[in-house]
């Protein structure tokens, strides 16, 4: 068996890590990449602007930040505190909620692009056809965006799982709560664990590749009527 | 509760402003001419409440959709409106069918309009199951139309449903367009910059952007108008409603009577005593002050002249003539004019080149009495 135990806990940890966020990320990312698509909002350039910083920014930093507010001293760390909760550094729930803020653009913008896509008119359709603002998101801008929707599951998924950074600050490096696949490599190579390390980093490439094949070769047409 | 279409509206953007003040009838087609970026479109996005324009009013048979003055506004889908856009604006994601349920699901009951007749009017039957994407330009206009309608609207509102076709597609919808207004007992509000479509389809006209504002009134009187002329461009002319009153098939001619006169025109399909609505172009009108003997135009008529304008033409008069209880309007140069001493009452010799059939379909008559003003735009 060229996986262990320890792996085979980090794969399952990993993909429990990706799917929690992807679900979590599709409730939050959903509305906001609405309201960025529509907003005339003198907001909205600001707002998209912090949902893109998490792809210019070193990961450490990001995880340098969280961590100081997941702290017993920082914001998150007092409201956690204060509900009882303890602290988040150095756990799952706090993983989650770090990755979750890692990955957002990964959902919101294809998300919002493909609202953007939709324009006006077809919700204006809708409307004067009796539908209301929940019907029309649900029968006309869900399933025409249904290709962006695919798109942010997919990315924000696989970048969830080739996250390193920012769970090495904020998640540490404990087996079976913290200990991701993308650390565990990293700790077979400074083991030395060369074949390990094979089994795992070649088993990504190969799931990055797929995911990204899939992402492109299902790209929408554009078509409007 | 009045019956009928009350709006009141007034749009600003910037550098433009247009107060609309309308009442037009509770059936029949009415029909909102003008230019291009005369406020067309604004008027009718109000009125569905797909744009919000401050201090409006809009109440279609006495049910009030805005009264800004008792800050009542109903977002659009909470108003019986069917909306035929300019594209026809299909949902990509379903079919023909499904495009269709969309409306009659969410539509109020009972359904006045059922499925199969509205897919029968418009010829849809055989396009059923299939995708927009597979449609033509014409296809997919007239699936939209009956989207609007099976949403079961008490006003129908159409934003130049042909502009983006060619003129065969054109062709195409027309009859079904002449069609629903034989049959439809709602309202429909039709927008349109082109003068034919116009003049056969509607039977109320609201001239918006001309030079003297706003104006409304039934069709034929108001394309008689000489102070309206310049809002119909180089093309002014007037409608005729006739009856078919004879055939002839040796000459292949039938005789269309009207009050006024009769016409003749080539056969016509139309039994005997059937409505047919023609247009009859000014610079097809010629006078003479005695009857032609010896000419080769067939339609010869009696009329007096009423009143004379002058056109963008220098060389060229508008005049307005009664023929029996129809007005007519000729083009004839300024010479002419002088040269007969034609003056209001004259008494004169109308000529008609030739008669442009506008409605092969059945007749058309909705007028009723409608009490239309309009306010100067500014």
């Amino acid at each position: 068996m060229l996986l262990t135990a320890d792996d085979l806990a980090a794969l399952w940890l990993t993909l429990k890590l990706a799917a929690t966020v992807t679900v979590l990320l599709f409730a939050l990312g959903t509305p906001l990449a609405w309201w960025l698509a529509r907003s005339r909002s003198r907001w909205a350039h600001p707002v998209a602007a912090i949902v893109a910083l998490p792809l210019v920014l070193p990961p450490t930093v990001l995880g340098f930040y969280l961590l100081v507010a997941f702290g017993p001293h920082g914001p998150v760390g007092g409201i956690t505190q204060a509900l009882g909760l303890g602290l988040l550094a150095f756990t799952f729930p706090g993983l989650v909620l770090a990755s979750m803020l890692y990955s957002l653009p990964f959902v919101v913008q294809p998300l919002r692009h493909a609202f953007e896509a939709i324009g006006e008119r077809p919700l204006e359709v809708a409307a004067t056809l009796r539908a209301g603002p929940l019907d029309r998101f649900f029968t006309v801008v869900l399933p025409l965006a249904r290709r962006g929707f695919v798109t942010a599951g997919v990315l924000g998924f696989a970048h969830t799982v080739g996250e390193f950074g920012v769970v090495l600050m904020i998640g540490g490096n404990i087996p079976r709560s913290t200990r991701v696949l993308s650390v565990q490599i990293y700790d077979h190579v400074e083991a030395l664990e060369y074949a390990q390390a094979h089994a795992l980093a070649g088993g990504l490439l190969l799931f990055s590749f797929v995911v990204l094949l899939a992402v492109y070769a299902g790209q929408p047409q554009r078509r409007s009527f | 509760m009045t019956d009928g279409i009350r709006v009141r509206l007034a749009l600003r953007h910037e550098g433009f402003a247009l107060d609309v003040d309308l009442a037009l009838p509770g059936r029949g087609v009415s029909a909102l001419f003008g230019p291009s970026g005369c406020g067309k479109t604004s008027c009718l996005r109000a009125i569905a409440g797909l744009d919000r324009v401050a201090g409006g009013f809009v109440a279609v048979d006495g049910e009030v959709w805005q009264d800004d003055s008792r800050r009542l506004f109903l977002p659009p889908h909470r108003r019986a409106v069917g909306y035929v856009f300019q594209e026809p604006s299909l949902f990509a994601h379903l079919s023909v069918q499904g495009n269709l349920d969309y409306g009659l699901r969410r539509a109020a009951r009972p359904h006045a309009l059922d499925a199969a007749g509205v897919v029968a009017m418009l010829g849809l039957e055989a396009l059923l199951p299939r995708e927009p994407a597979a449609l033509s330009g014409g296809e997919r206009q007239r699936v939209a139309i009956a989207r609007a309608l099976l949403g079961q609207p008490r006003l129908l509102l159409m934003d130049e449903p042909l502009a983006a076709l060619d003129a065969a597609r054109k062709a195409e919808i027309l009859p079904y367009l002449s069609r629903l207004h034989d049959s439809l007992a709602i309202p429909l509000l039709y927008v349109s910059h082109a003068l034919d479509e116009v003049a056969q389809l509607a039977d109320q006209l609201v001239l918006l952007g001309g030079p003297h504002g706003v104006h409304s009134g039934p069709l034929a009187p108001m394309l008689a108008r000489l102070d309206l002329a310049a809002a119909f461009a180089d093309d002014p002319g007037v409608v005729i409603e006739t009856t078919v009153g004879a055939h002839d098939d040796e000459d292949h001619l039938s005789r269309l009577d009207f009050d006024g006169g009769a016409l003749f025109v080539a056969r016509r399909p139309e039994a005997l005593g059937q409505h047919l609505r023609y247009r009859i172009h000014a610079r097809d009108v010629s006078l003479a002050l005695d009857r032609p003997q010896a000419s080769s135009i067939l339609n010869v008529l009696p009329a007096r002249v009423i009143a004379m304008a002058a056109t963008d033409t220098p060389a060229l008069l508008l005049v307005r003539l009664q023929a029996g209880a129809t007005p007519l309007l000729a083009r004839i140069s300024r010479r002419s004019w002088k040269a007969l001493q034609l003056a209001p009452g004259s008494a004169v010799w109308v000529q008609i080149k030739s008669a442009a059939l506008l409605d092969g379909q059945n007749a058309i008559h909705v007028n009723t009495g409608c009490a239309a003003g309009g306010v100067a735009g500014r």
